[in-house]
């Protein structure tokens, strides 16, 4: 395995004292990445990669190892998966490549010269000196305003110490009322359902999973949760959450959800799931602009220049090759992650490198593998592909006669082929692609 | 402990001791094995971690199960009679396995 010798070299003007010594204003080297998360994991695993050889600091407020995501609302929630196996790497792979891992701690301000140096404070006081400031702080999960809001019982799952609230409550729970039809709010009441609670989903919306699927995806899905016994209410919201009414004691438990025509559904638990807001205010104090995320040029870097930002928290000229230019986009997925941390190690060692990957998402509910490639933004076409027996099911997506997306169900060779198409700038014919028994690979054309 | 021997695609060997239950995949990624991504983290969704398993070590793996067989044919590098997806290759105690990893696995 490859050493990282740390490279202290005090490099940066307007600190005080010699590198290695203890004084107030610590000497400024290395990068500092400010969350622990896919992003920022993935950001100190590809600098390395890139030969980068400075010091890196992984900062995060969780007291855990840096860990993934998305087994949160399935695997791990139905305990088939167990925290130690979603953690991301050893402690002696950090070790071995010179990462400081820094758990627990809170950032709270950052002094920063016009150099991009500078220094991060912690709400415990701590200091952390930087050459170079990235910043992979994600989003937050959107707070449900209601009466109610605050009862115990009224559950969130955006990180590991939800899940785990969540997972504790679970067996003293018969009813629970999932709020949000989006990815998050389907992959957890469809794992709660499979734990055998009665489980109903409100969605404030006229259909299931917003604007990430097309229509017909969503009727899809809609109907297919329908037929596996989830009792999805669409056009419904909850005007406000009860507890539980026993005379003389102090009512802090949820106990039930009022929707705004006055019925009232049980619920022990309420797991609300309406979506992230992008976490900017570091950004904001640091002056940098702001607008549904930090502002990124195409290499990941700020408006000031020096900061990168990627990851759910970044605003982002549009990845995807033939986009509209001057469009923006905000992802939230593990795949961009992934990419946007490598073009955001490019520039950090100097180089000028585009986003490579065509975007790609995944969700898992009940038997219902759903695997989105590409962005289905601008649409003008659409060729159903439906294999009923199999239980397979696709939606191509095209503009102008160029295949730009596909949402495939249990359809992994359909998702593969247009993924692949879509990175080599290749078309799908749509004529062709109607007939589900035709794999899509075989009639993969260069556009 | 369960060793698994990575071969990448130059000839190069690294040697990773795992534990039993984690997946090859697990194992590589934890360790920084380069030529195993693992994108979905194991959840059978990304075809990242292809692996080309060593014949005489075929027979000690689980089946492959239709949604494996499927992604198989998404694979970066196309797939062989050996490949197999790592996610999948859960290890057991007293096990060596020997695999190697494609040139890319994007």
């Amino acid at each position: 395995m490859g050493t990282h010798v740390a490279a202290a070299e005090q490099t940066s003007a307007g600190t005080a004292g010699a590198a290695g010594t203890e004084t107030d204003s610590p000497t400024r080297t290395g990068l500092l990445i400010i969350g622990a998360s896919q992003s920022g994991v993935q950001l100190a695993v590809s600098l390395r990669a890139l030969g980068f050889d400075e010091h890196i600091t992984l900062l995060g407020d969780e007291d855990h190892r840096p860990y993934q995501r998305p087994a949160l609302s399935k695997e791990f929630l139905q305990g088939t998966v167990e925290s130690e196996s979603l953690i991301f790497r050893s402690n002696e792979y950090w070790a071995d490549h010179n990462v400081g891992l820094v758990k627990g701690e809170y950032i709270v301000r950052i002094d920063k010269d016009p150099d991009g140096s500078g220094v991060a404070h912690s709400s415990s006081g701590r200091q952390f000196p930087f050459k170079r400031l990235a910043l992979t702080v994600g989003a937050r999960a959107r707070k449900l305003e209601v009466d109610g809001g605050d009862l115990d019982g009224v559950l969130y799952l955006r990180n590991a110490d939800d899940a785990l609230a969540l997972k504790a409550r679970v067996g003293d729970a018969q009813d629970v009322v999932v709020i949000g039809g989006g990815f998050i709010g389907l992959e957890a009441a469809s794992s709660l359902q499979k734990m055998g609670k009665n489980v109903t989903v409100l969605e404030f919306g006229p259909r299931l999973v917003g604007r990430a699927v097309g229509e017909e995806t969503a009727e899809y899905f809609l109907q297919a949760h329908r037929a596996r016994g989830l009792d999805i209410r669409l056009n419904t919201s909850a005007k406000r959450f009860t507890a539980k009414t026993a005379a003389g004691e102090k009512q802090t438990a949820v106990a039930g959800v009022e929707l705004q025509d006055g019925t009232v559904l049980p619920a022990q638990i309420v797991l609300v799931g309406i979506g992230v807001i992008p976490n900017t205010q570091l950004a904001e104090q640091l002056g940098l602009t702001v607008d549904n995320g930090i502002v990124v040029d195409r290499f990941a870097l700020a408006s000031d220049g020096t900061t990168v930002a990627i990851g759910d928290c970044a605003n982002m000229p549009n990845p995807v090759p033939g986009s509209e230019p001057g469009e923006r986009i905000r992802l939230e997925s593990v795949n961009n992650a992934i990419e946007h941390a490598k073009v955001a190690a490019y520039s950090l060692t100097g180089r000028r490198e585009e986003y490579a990957g065509i975007p790609w998402f995944w969700s898992n509910q009940a038997d219902l593998k759903l695997q989105i490639a590409g962005l289905c933004n601008g649409y003008d076409q659409t060729v159903l592909r439906r294999d009923e027996d199999r239980g397979k099911f696709s939606v191509i997506y095209y503009r102008k006669g160029q295949v730009i997306a596909a949402d495939c169900v249990n359809a992994p060779l359909d998702f593969m082929a247009v993924k692949n198409a879509l990175a080599k700038g290749q078309n799908i014919p749509a004529g062709a692609a109607a007939d589900p028994a035709t794999p899509l690979k075989t009639i993969t054309t260069d556009s | 402990m369960p060793t698994v021997h990575f071969t990448d695609a130059e000839g190069a060997v690294r040697d990773v001791q795992g534990n039993p239950g984690d997946s090859v995949m697990e194992t590589a990624v934890r360790n920084g094995v380069p030529g195993i991504v693992a994108e979905c983290g194991g959840s059978l969704s990304c075809a990242t971690c292809h692996v080309f398993v060593r014949e005489d070590c075929l027979s000690k793996l689980p089946p492959m199960e239709d949604m494996e067989d499927e992604m198989l044919y998404g694979t970066a590098v196309d797939r062989e009679d050996n490949s197999r997806l790592s996610c999948q290759l859960r290890l057991i105690d007293e096990i060596e396995l020997f695999v190697t990893t494609p040139e890319t696995q994007v």
